[in-house]
């Protein structure tokens, strides 16, 4: 089951660059939450410190408080932990390319130690099905590299590999912006189903995805958080201009 | 053309690709091809004459002997390299447990956890001065600080000479093949809640372990013929002797000590030792690689 996320006074820097600006924000759990703007408006920059990613750069820090659920994961759980909670699929797909597609999808639980067969092999299958690339791949789970797979396959393979240690949050940052039309819709669908069980925060520059997908939306811009309400207000009666221009397609 | 109907003919005729130009681009291809040859040739020409001149000079006194026995004293016929072939070989076993792991781990650290730290500068730095340390200097090194402390030349205090000379190679390579390994990799890995040291260990360091496991073999091939810091450390030994803290005899020692004798029996021995050590390092170098792909899936970039 998702948790929600609530972001009081989030600020954060590469070096001295102040790439996001008191940022609150509530994500309601079991629900999916698009966050759209501009290229380099802060999103990737938000999601990667719901998840404590951001600080795997030396020059970055941020301050203020992230609780999901109820722990701050600030102050009361180690990067470790938190990402074993929030899982993360980003822009292009990243398998592990010397492993096999099984050992990619379990390599969150092989990695952290876990080696009883039984459960890792319906893990594996459990993972697969719910990215809906088990019929594609299950006649060459351990035959074939992970990275042998078309683009659009890798990306579902890389959602049941964050799906496969049982986050309660997974987080996607453009998940669909390297893959053609029908991989994309795909993974639309895959949202649509996911939501049900986690919660999800999707970054997209495509405007449509976001409709499609979520029930609420927020628009960045130059590191701050312009607005941010139910998808259906925000694209047919935002409160701000800048994000009615930014909609309307006046820039971004 | 002219008599074609206008309407039959497309709106931006083709433009023909002119043929002074196309030829003159195949003509470039194929001065750039044959240079590209050339220069293969050229690299490939060494090693060809050195294994051809080896066989040739050596070929004639490889025989069961040669592999079986230890060198008949001065004035007998016979005799063989048995003794420095197993010195040789465990000279280098110790090198290699001593050298590779010290170095992997060296390189780790350089690339995965010391980036712009001082101790990571300083290793760096380190490592490439120890690969410019000529390998007699390390030699007399090693004398000093071993042998004269145990006050007997041994098996040991040879291979610690060359595992330290494997060092730098290992670790340089190490730390290049790991900058290879794309970021987005670690950070599916990171993203996964797997601790950083399994990070680097079992996703860095296994993508990027064709490139060590060459680099690692060039190590290994490179000591494996040294000489200089052999004759201060394990000294040779005309005898059989599987002691690590006894004199040892090794290939590169026997082969130095044959050809400068004044006998043409022992002379025709040295080549045959030079022809058996490249051979065996050859060997040993391919059956690593062939060992290290086994098992690697098919299909992957």
């Amino acid at each position: 089951m998702g948790v929600g996320i609530e972001v009081q006074d989030l600020n954060a820097w590469y070096g001295t660059n102040h790439t996001l600006q008191d940022i609150n924000l509530h994500i309601p759990a079991n629900h999916a939450t698009a966050l759209i703007g501009p290229s380099g408006c802060g999103k990737s920059t938000f999601v990667r410190c719901l998840n404590r990613m951001h600080e795997t750069n030396p020059t970055a820090r941020a301050t203020g408080t992230v609780k999901m659920g109820e722990v701050d994961i600030y102050n009361d759980a180690s990067p470790v932990e938190i990402r074993r909670r929030v899982g993360m699929v980003f822009q292009r797909p990243n398998p592990f390319p010397t492993m096999s597609i099984y050992d990619n999808v379990i390599s969150g639980l092989k990695l952290n130690g876990f080696r009883n067969r039984r459960i890792l092999d319906e893990t594996v299958e459990r993972s697969l099905k719910q990215a809906a690339l088990w019929e594609e791949v299950k006649d060459d789970l351990k035959k074939k590299s992970g990275a042998s797979l078309s683009g659009g396959q890798q990306q579902r393979m890389c959602i049941a590999r964050a799906l496969a240690v049982d986050p309660e949050v997974l987080l996607m940052d453009e998940p669909a912006s390297a893959l053609d039309p029908v991989s994309t819709s795909k993974i639309e669908d895959l949202i649509f189903q996911l939501k049900t069980q986690y919660t999800i925060v999707i970054v997209t520059h495509n405007m449509q995805q976001a409709a499609r997908v979520a029930e609420n939306t927020g628009f960045f811009l130059n590191g701050k958080l312009v607005e941010f309400d139910s998808t259906h207000k925000i694209f047919t009666n935002p409160r701000d201009k800048r994000t009615e221009d930014y909609i309307t397609g006046r820039f971004g | 053309m002219s008599t074609q109907p206008i309407a039959n003919q497309p709106l931006v005729p083709p433009r023909k690709p002119s043929r002074t130009n196309v030829a003159h681009r195949a003509l470039t291809n194929q001065i750039v091809k044959g240079l590209a040859i050339l220069a293969t040739l050229i690299v490939l020409a060494p090693l060809a004459a050195i294994l051809f001149y080896l066989v040739y000079k050596g070929a004639r006194s490889l025989n069961l002997a040669f592999f079986t026995r230890v060198p008949a004293p001065v004035g007998e016929e016979g005799g063989g390299m048995a003794n420095a072939i197993v010195g040789s070989g465990i000279i280098l076993a110790l090198a290699s447990a001593m050298g590779i792991p010290i170095g992997i781990a060296a390189g780790v650290y350089l690339n995965e956890f010391g980036q712009g730290k001082f101790l990571g500068n300083a290793v760096r730095f380190t490592a490439d001065v120890l690969n410019g340390v000529p390998s007699i200097v390390m030699g007399i090194s090693i004398y000093s600080l071993i042998v004269m402390q145990q006050k007997h030349f041994s098996a040991f205090a040879g291979g610690v000479a060359l595992g330290i000379m494997m060092i730098p190679t290992v670790t340089r390579t190490t730390e290049e093949m790991l900058a290879t390994v794309p970021q987005a990799i670690r950070e599916a890995a990171l993203g996964l809640g797997v601790p950083k040291w399994r990070t680097a260990l079992s996703v860095s360091l296994r993508t990027a372990s064709p490139g060590i496991i060459t680099g690692c073999m060039l190590a290994f091939a490179r000591v494996a013929g040294e000489t200089a810091p052999l004759l201060f450390t394990a000294l040779g030994n005309q005898f059989w002797s599987v002691r690590l803290n006894q004199p040892i005899a090794a290939l590169p020692l026997q082969i130095f000590v044959y050809a400068m004798s004044p006998y043409d029996e022992w002379h025709r021995l040295a080549w045959a030792g030079a022809l058996v050590l490249i051979t065996l390092i050859m060997v040993s170098v391919t059956l690593v690689r062939v060992y290290a792909s086994r098992g690697v899936l098919k299909g992957g970039s």
